[in-house]
């Protein structure tokens, strides 16, 4: 079964409505299927026997690679409110209030005004605190004291 | 064994230093920068920590986070790879000072290592031939400075304490031309970097790069495993890296390795590491000593079949060297290519999107490379993006397989070097094997003159 054929089938698959076809030519099988994005998936079975490879790699899979589809690839869709997103500057471990038994800087719906400390991240024994860079009010909290956190790790949004 | 391993690098040695602990039961921790999430390692790992920015020194080189980073996670080790901060002396202090393993010699070793007239020195002591040289600083008085040139043999080479990386030297090949030599030297140094201090060596026209592979356990044992040469380089850069050298005998790597070893010994050496020399007619002439795991470590795992990033961890682990001399028994021969996203033509970086990949296989075929398809290079990092080894019966076999692998590997969507790769590997004079570290350099520079229509 030659290239050209294929090529045909593939043609005829998006023209047509059909979800999928697969053609026997002797020994020979070809199955087409479409992906449910609208791409079209080609697979062979064994006893295909292929025209002499071509040099290139073969038509090329609408695949997602495992890891974009684990991590994301680039940067994550957001799903935060509109507003100044508070990044933790640092790696370390979050605390919302100076010292255990009191209260945190901020809550939920507070007004703060930009260079309020939000939280304090700690790490080595140091502790960095955590500034409002716009005035506004406290959205959203992200994260909770005593939660490890990551180098740009959203952690407030002011709105 | 260890717990739990902070891998503190990136891209293919990172994935490399991944795979040893997996197969230990090493749980992992890999910090990455925000431009390094999609690493291969980083989805393998089982736990990953945003570490910083893009540029290296906000991450990779930021000692305050990688240690933090270990510290939110509950990590016991610390594994700094090859670059990076693997051999900075204040970094491997820092780790152990704030309770954890740093996986590489004790602070100290680093860094005496880093001081090149300390380590020249230290190794001189510990029997270990160096470049001959005048052993220090240079005075003013001419007829003693004839005296040392003579004792060393010409040519001989002037060079700046403070200067490096080429710059500050010059070669004088007679004894007349030495006494203007040191002056214009002299006062080049004080101008460039502001200190006139220089010292003379030996200068050795055609030397090989032949280094020697260490294991010691900081607690009395010490083992070679053989020599990888690296004479294919450009700009001080290895492009291939080979084991055994051509044409070193066994007795040659008997008797090199025992000054290797004792010297390990005799310095307290913790870890893997590598003597590096110089080697021309049939000596060796020490240079450096490099105190993490390299880049060509894999030609040697290839011929010994030992896993020397597994040794790394049980050494870390402070057990103390499960293997003896006699258990190093070099067979065939092993070629790695390194693999870099760069133009074939004027070797700028080239970055990018992969958009096509195919990895090599086949028997002696092993590819240690953490690119995928639809991984996107980035511009922030060196441009190696893998390496290419393969292991034969004898080194002809190797070649061959490499040139088969080559030939195979597809890396579509960004430019690499697996052209320059495969000519490398067709060009008669490294087929011949023993070339010098000028040989590469040489062979390029024809080709250009060839193409531009000099030659």
């Amino acid at each position: 079964m030659d290239l050209r054929k294929i090529k045909k089938l593939i043609d005829l698959l998006e023209e047509s409505n059909l979800a999928e076809i697969e053609i026997k030519e002797g020994e020979e099988s070809v199955r087409l299927a479409r992906m449910p994005k609208g791409g079209i998936l080609a697979s062979a079975p064994m006893q295909y026997a292929a025209a002499p490879a071509p040099a290139s790699p073969p038509v090329a899979m609408p695949m997602q690679s495992p890891t974009e589809a684990a991590t994301g690839g680039q940067a994550k869709p957001s799903d935060l409110p509109a507003g100044d997103v508070v990044r933790a500057p640092m790696v370390g471990t979050f605390y919302a209030s100076p010292a255990p038994d009191k209260p945190p800087f901020v809550t939920l719906g507070q007004a703060v005004k930009a260079g309020d400390t939000l939280g304090i991240i700690e790490a080595m024994k140091m502790f960095n605190p955590i500034e409002a860079e716009v005035s506004g009010t406290v959205l959203k909290v992200l994260t909770e004291s005593g939660q490890p956190v990551e180098f740009d790790q959203p952690l407030f949004v002011i709105g | 064994m260890l717990d739990k391993v902070v891998i503190a690098n990136r891209g293919e040695i990172a994935l490399r230093i991944l795979r040893a602990c997996h197969a230990l039961g090493i749980r992992t921790v890999a910090v990455h920068s925000t431009v390094d999430r999609n690493l291969k390692h980083v989805a393998m790992a089982d736990e990953s920590v945003c570490i910083g920015p893009a540029p290296s020194a906000q991450s990779y080189l930021d000692m305050a986070s990688i240690i933090a980073a270990a510290e939110v996670t509950d990590a016991q080790a610390i594994h700094p790879g090859y670059g990076f901060l693997s051999e900075n002396a204040d970094f491997a202090e820092r780790v152990e000072q704030s309770g954890f393993i740093f996986i590489g010699p004790r602070p100290e070793t680093i860094r005496l290592m880093g001081d090149k007239v300390e380590a020249i020195r230290a190794m001189k002591e510990a029997g270990v031939p160096c470049v001959p040289g005048s052993g220090g600083p240079l005075g003013d008085d001419n007829d003693t400075n004839i005296a040392i040139a003579r004792e060393i043999g010409y040519p001989v080479i002037v060079k700046a304490a403070g200067g490096g990386g080429g710059r500050g030297m010059r070669v004088v090949h007679t004894e007349a031309a030495l006494g203007n030599a040191i002056a214009t030297t002299k006062s080049e140094a004080k101008a460039a970097f502001g200190n006139d201090m220089v010292y003379m060596e030996k200068f050795l026209e055609n030397p090989r790069h032949v280094e020697i592979q260490v294991l010691a356990d900081g607690q009395g044992n010490a083992i070679h495993l053989g020599e990888r040469d690296c004479s294919m380089q450009r700009r001080h850069q290895k492009v291939v890296e080979e084991a055994p050298a051509p044409g070193i005998t066994a007795e040659q790597r008997a008797q090199i390795g025992k000054v290797c070893t004792e010297a390990c010994v005799r310095i307290g050496y913790r870890g893997a590491g590598t003597f590096e020399f110089l080697y021309e007619d049939g000596r060796f002439y020490f240079i450096e000593m490099n105190t993490r795991i390299q880049v060509e470590h894999p030609v040697t795992e290839l011929v010994t079949g030992i896993d020397l990033v597994r040794e790394q961890l049980s050494i870390a682990a402070g057990h103390e060297l499960s293997l003896k001399q006699d258990d190093i028994v070099l067979d065939g021969h092993a070629i790695e290519c390194r693999i870099n996203a760069e133009d074939p033509d004027s070797f700028m970086p080239s970055p990018g999107l992969i958009q096509h990949f195919h990895a090599p296989g086949g028997p002696g075929v092993r590819v240690d490379s953490h690119i995928y398809e639809g991984y996107r290079v980035p511009a922030n990092y060196d441009s190696m993006i893998g390496k290419l080894i393969v292991h034969g019966s004898d080194r002809a076999t190797a070649i061959a397989r490499m040139r088969v692998a080559l030939s195979e590997m597809v890396v579509d969507g960004i430019k690499t070097n697996i052209a320059l790769q495969q000519r490398i590997m067709a060009d008669a004079g490294f087929q011949q094997g023993g070339q010098n570290i000028h040989y590469l350099e040489k062979r390029l520079a024809e080709r250009r003159d060839t193409s531009i229509g000099l030659a």
